[in-house]
């Protein structure tokens, strides 16, 4: 992409990242690498079925093994046994079961925690597992969520086919009444399946009593440092204030670490149990089981519209597996989900209904999008659809029904209020770059000729909800913490700065871009300023890193205290200069007299005289810092339009990603080479959803790809060059004009796929494809359409 | 994961390695990793003995002399597919080595060690099998050779016994043959759905002779001879595909995530009616 760039401030230009060359050299701190005296490794004993009743345990024989020296179940573990609390309650009637560290007496998935083992090497106390004994007896498996809420087999006892929850939520005009208006009802039913976060680094974590002090360190490669802090309080029983958390450098988290996981409380009871420090690092096999999965929504949604196209209403009724457990937010991620099935889109009623449902599978949570990149799937989905049922252009009937820009802010159907956004504007200058008009002439020819590759064109004009969030706003939807962010920015005696952020950052480049942010304000070269960050001991207030809320809420936090720091620096300075604050102007980094030019002093010099507090006005106080707390006003609202042109072979069923234009409208950019990344890898993971990912289980509960050499992520040769660019529509309830990136590729990117396969088979009379669309799976497609079609014929 | 302990010995001869092999009921052959770590990795192996075999220099070799190219057992794949007597005269082996995972797989992992794990989905084995190639194995009584025919048992067995070591696979020179490995699998580094190995010979625009060797449709590689003999003759894709249908004669695929059955049999005809119109050269 080119634009234009201004070099007068740090902001919006794309340098390179702080961060890179620690990471290209070598220079990390993962947690794994982690080396401290004494320490005993925990390994752990895992369930191979899907469901069973655990008739015997007994951890003695590992004792015996070389370098052990302890072994827990359950039973040995006794008031240790902490439960993992959901702190998402949706309704009042959700069925929250006991989720124990250590499985009492039953297992409800494959890769459920039996037992553990501690020795003083990581070698040993893997082979020790192997000498524990333990019985189980198979019960029958729930593994299909449709046959699940038909009762029979309960994960739970005390949950009556197996259903969770249940939440009712329907606005604007009656649905019903509505639909009977509507002159075309389109209804489809959408498996949004199941998806593994795959992260690089793998979930590890130490946990260490710090010598004579009461202090519990605990070192874990974690998206969420302070809320893990508040959570282990509550679930070890340990004083929150002698709880020290720290993520160290952390590869990726995508959600997945957005968690407290059983381990690492194991972890930590068992480092305060026996006064040492103790570690695990969860191998590829334990993650692609126990860390938590994404997505797996059966979606069944009506659309209703008039037969020029005037979309009336909606209507979504989801089944949401839970899995085997609640954690943290587990049942909250569809109903991040439920505003946005709307979407870009006018309309007069909706009407939604999730169940939420156990299965006796990996629990689920958040993953890159967490319930908007499901409702984005199914509503852009059935837009096309739609479209085709009335033989409109797909794009014709989003234009006619989407929210005008002139029109903001405006209030969807859901209740939300779109502070900004141009939906036309993103849309002209996707539909420039991708060629639209060659590629449909094209796509004509091939199938004048019945050419064996098909092309298709899939558009997505999507939206999403992030920057989570206003804090009052999480209350009223029954999660239970609040969604501000803190900011602490010193100035120290040298000029040097510390910018404490409570944002967790995990690959994003935050030390960079908040770098630049501070700098743009405070007129101190990017390269003075350290960030801190993801250590309780040092960024004592945060609420972490997730839901594309870091620069949308942090961004904010930082910019008011670099602004208060600066507020208390022109008092400061004023009574330097002998002249009233009113009179100071802060350019560069220096106040300077209004007038009087010559009369200035550079902001690190009054960083100096805060310091020696020699001669400071009367009431200030020492020291130069700026802090600020910020609750946002509102949710953020990226938006985009993202163009894929897809080549489906008909004769193998593979389909090849050709071309692929994605137009984001992120609201200001703080660094458009840190966007770029973001889109690019968001786009690989919903392209990955589209084509190639999917956690598949067998009847009995069994994972089928539960390892990297078949559960396929995409790679560099598997994806087309990007062609990427954005508009600029600011948010006007973000003071940075900011919205948020992280998550935006992989919301959009999913349903411009699996539109373009479509678009390229329905004149087969194929109006949907399963994902992953695997060949096989476009192949049968292709293979049902012909039989249906010489069926018709006959 | 980490692996149950072993003992572990590294020879530098194919004496050293007889040796340490017949010290153990129960020992395992390392060539490059790429196959064995994995098992031993994931625990479903526990060999009490590895034989390291990456040093011994003596199998590493490519030799062009005379009316053979012989490739040594541990030469890597990297190795093989830049080799000028390999591309020239051995061009279908080339091709689909080419294919296997990625750059830094292909540096480590030898061809011998491939052919010897014997997995289903490898891609060169059928390409040894459709080429006739030689395999020489040494044991505590000398050497032997094993035409490719007889090699490949079922999956991951071959005729190298517990006490042997494959120590080189000579190819007959294929000078001025056509060829191309049709590899089918859902990202670049996965493995072969299906592939297809095909070389050929043409005469006057008409295909003469023909091999063609199938990847992941069996517990072995398949020889396709069916297909071979419909070729002999042909000069047009319409010849081409009609000799291609009987790529699924006789081959008894199994099913997985990627492919049931049916699909794989199909894959199976599709791709020979692509691998040899593009070694043919014929649209």
């Amino acid at each position: 992409m080119t634009e234009t760039i201004d070099t007068s401030t740090p902001l919006g230009r794309p340098i390179k990242r702080k961060e890179d060359a620690k990471l290209l050299h070598g220079r990390t701190n993962w947690t794994d690498n982690i080396q401290l005296p004494g320490t005993l490794h925990m390994a752990i004993l895992r369930s191979p079925y899907a469901h069973a009743k655990i008739t015997k345990l007994d951890v003695t024989p590992a004792l015996s093994r070389p370098n052990v020296i302890a072994a827990y179940g359950a039973d040995e573990l006794g008031d240790l046994n902490g439960s993992i609390p959901c702190v998402w309650p949706v309704v009042d009637d959700i069925v929250m079961p006991d989720f124990p560290s250590l499985a009492k007496g039953v297992v409800r998935h494959v890769g459920d925690c039996v037992a553990v083992v501690l020795a003083t090497d990581p070698v040993h106390a893997a082979d020790a597992l192997e000498a524990i004994e333990v019985d189980y007896e198979p019960l029958p498996a729930v593994v299909n969520m449709q046959d699940a809420i038909k009762g029979g087999t309960l994960v739970h006892e005390d949950a009556a086919n197996n259903v969770c929850y249940n939440y009712p939520f329907a606005t604007g005009e009656n649905y019903d009444d509505v639909k009977a208006k509507a002159d075309v009802v389109v209804t489809r039913q959408w498996a949004n399946q199941r998806l593994i976060p795959a992260f690089m680094e793998p979930r590890s974590v130490v946990a260490a009593p710090m010598g004579m002090s009461d202090e519990m360190t605990v070192w874990s490669s974690t998206q969420i440092p302070h809320v893990l802090r508040v959570l282990m309080a509550l679930v070890t029983g340990i004083p929150e204030n002698n709880l020290r958390i720290i993520a160290p450098d952390v590869g990726g988290g995508f959600g997945g670490k957005l968690q407290l996981y059983r381990e690492e409380v194991l972890v930590t009871q068992l480092a305060r149990k026996l006064g040492r420090p103790v570690k695990w690092t969860e191998t590829r096999s334990e993650d692609m089981v126990a860390t938590h999965h994404g997505r797996d929504h059966i979606q069944t949604i009506e659309i209703a519209a008039t037969k020029d196209g005037k979309i009336l209403g909606l209507k979504v009724h989801l089944l949401a597996d839970m899995g085997a457990y609640l954690q943290i937010i587990t049942p909250g991620i569809p109903i991040l989900g439920m505003f946005m099935y709307p979407a870009i889109y006018k309309m007069d009623a909706y009407d939604f209904h999730c169940t939420g449902v156990f299965t006796n599978k990996t629990p689920t949570d958040a993953y890159r999008g967490a319930g908007r990149p499901e409702a984005t799937y199914a509503i852009e989905r059935i837009v096309d659809e739609l479209a085709a049922e009335l033989d409109m252009d797909p794009m014709e009937l989003r234009k006619k029904n989407w929210i005008k820009h002139e029109e903001f802010p405006f209030t969807t159907v859901a209740g939300l209020t779109y502070d900004t956004g141009n939906y036309e504007a993103a849309t002209a200058k996707a539909l420039d770059l991708f060629g639209m008009d060659e590629l449909r002439a094209e796509q004509k020819r091939r199938r004048e000729s019945g050419d064996t590759v098909q092309l298709g064109i899939g558009i997505s004009t999507f939206t999403e909800m992030c920057g989570l969030a206003p804090s009052r706003t999480l209350g009223a939807l029954k999660y239970v913490a609040g969604g501000w962010e803190h900011a602490t920015i010193r100035m120290l005696p040298t000029g040097k700065v510390e910018l404490v952020t409570g944002t967790s950052p995990h690959g994003q480049g935050h030390e960079t871009a908040w770098s630049q942010i501070a700098s743009s304000i405070l007129g101190i070269p990017v390269e003075d300023i350290e960030v801190v960050h993801s250590d309780t001991g040092r960024a004592p207030y945060g609420m972490d890193t997730y839901g594309s809320r870091s620069l949308a809420v942090g961004g904010q936090a930082i910019k008011k205290a670099a602004e208060n720091l600066i507020e208390k620096a022109r008092i400061i300075a004023a009574h330097q200069l002998e002249c009233s604050p009113g009179d100071l102007e802060f350019v560069g980094g220096e106040f300077k007299v209004k007038g009087d030019p010559e009369k200035a002093q550079a902001i690190g010099a009054v960083a100096f005289e805060a310091f020696t507090a020699h001669n400071l006005p009367d009431g200030v106080e020492p020291t130069l810092q700026g802090e600020a707390t910020v609750d946002p006003e509102d949710f953020s609202y990226p938006h985009g339009t993202h163009l894929a042109a897809m080549e489906v072979d008909t004769e193998t069923g593979k389909v090849t990603l050709r071309k692929y234009v994605a137009v984001d409208d992120v609201g200001n950019q703080v660094n458009p080479m840190i966007v770029e990344g973001q889109v690019h890898g968001g786009l690989a993971q919903g392209i990955g959803q589209a084509l190639y990912e999917g956690a598949f289980y067998d009847e009995d509960g069994l994972p089928l790809n539960a390892n990297l050499s078949t559960y396929l992520i995409p790679a560099a040769p598997d994806l087309p060059s990007f062609i990427t660019d954005r508009t600029t529509t600011p948010s006007t309830t973000h003071p940075l004009g900011t919205k948020g990136v992280g998550e935006a590729g992989a919301i959009a990117s999913t349903p411009a796929i699996i539109n373009g396969i479509v678009d390229a088979l329905r004149p087969m009379g194929v109006t949907d494809v399963a994902m992953p669309a695997t060949p096989m799976t476009v192949w049968k497609t292709i293979q049902s359409a012909n039989q249906a079609a010489k069926g018709g014929q006959a | 994961m980490i692996p149950a302990a072993f003992d572990y010995t590294r020879a530098t001869t194919v004496d050293e390695a007889l040796t340490a092999l017949a010290s153990s009921d129960d020992a395992k052959i390392l060539g490059g990793g790429q196959s064995l770590l994995p098992v031993l990795r994931q625990r479903l192996n526990a060999p009490e003995l590895i034989v390291d075999c990456s040093a011994i220099d003596e199998i590493k070799g490519i030799d062009a002399g005379g009316d053979k190219v012989t490739i040594g057992a541990g030469a890597t794949h990297h190795a093989v597919m830049n080799d000028p007597a390999v591309k020239a005269s051995v061009e279908l082996l080339a091709q689909a080595t080419e294919t296997v995972a990625d750059p830094q797989i292909r540096h480590r992992g030898t061809l011998g060690g491939s052919l010897a794990h014997a997995d289903p989905r490898a891609d060169q084995p059928p390409v040894a099998l459709a080429l006739d190639a030689e395999f020489t194995i040494a044991g505590p009584s000398g050497k032997r050779t094993v035409p490719a025919s007889e090699f490949f048992i079922g999956p991951f067995e071959t005729a190298v016994g517990e006490d042997e070591l494959l120590v080189s696979v000579a190819f007959p020179k294929y000078d001025g043959w056509g060829s191309h490995y049709e590899k089918f699998n859902r990202t670049a580094q996965a493995w072969s759905i299906v592939g297809i190995a095909a070389a050929v010979r043409m005469d006057g625009g008409k295909i003469a002779e023909a091999r063609i060797g199938l990847t992941n449709v069996g517990g072995t590689p398949v020889r396709a001879t069916a297909v071979e003999q419909a070729l002999v003759g042909a000069s047009s894709m319409a010849e081409i595909a009609a000799a291609a249908e009987r790529a699924s004669d006789g081959i008894e695929p199994f099913a997985d995530e990627d492919a049931d059955v049916e699909f794989r049999k199909h894959l199976a005809r599709v791709l020979t009616k692509r691998a040899v119109a593009k070694a043919a050269g014929i649209e």
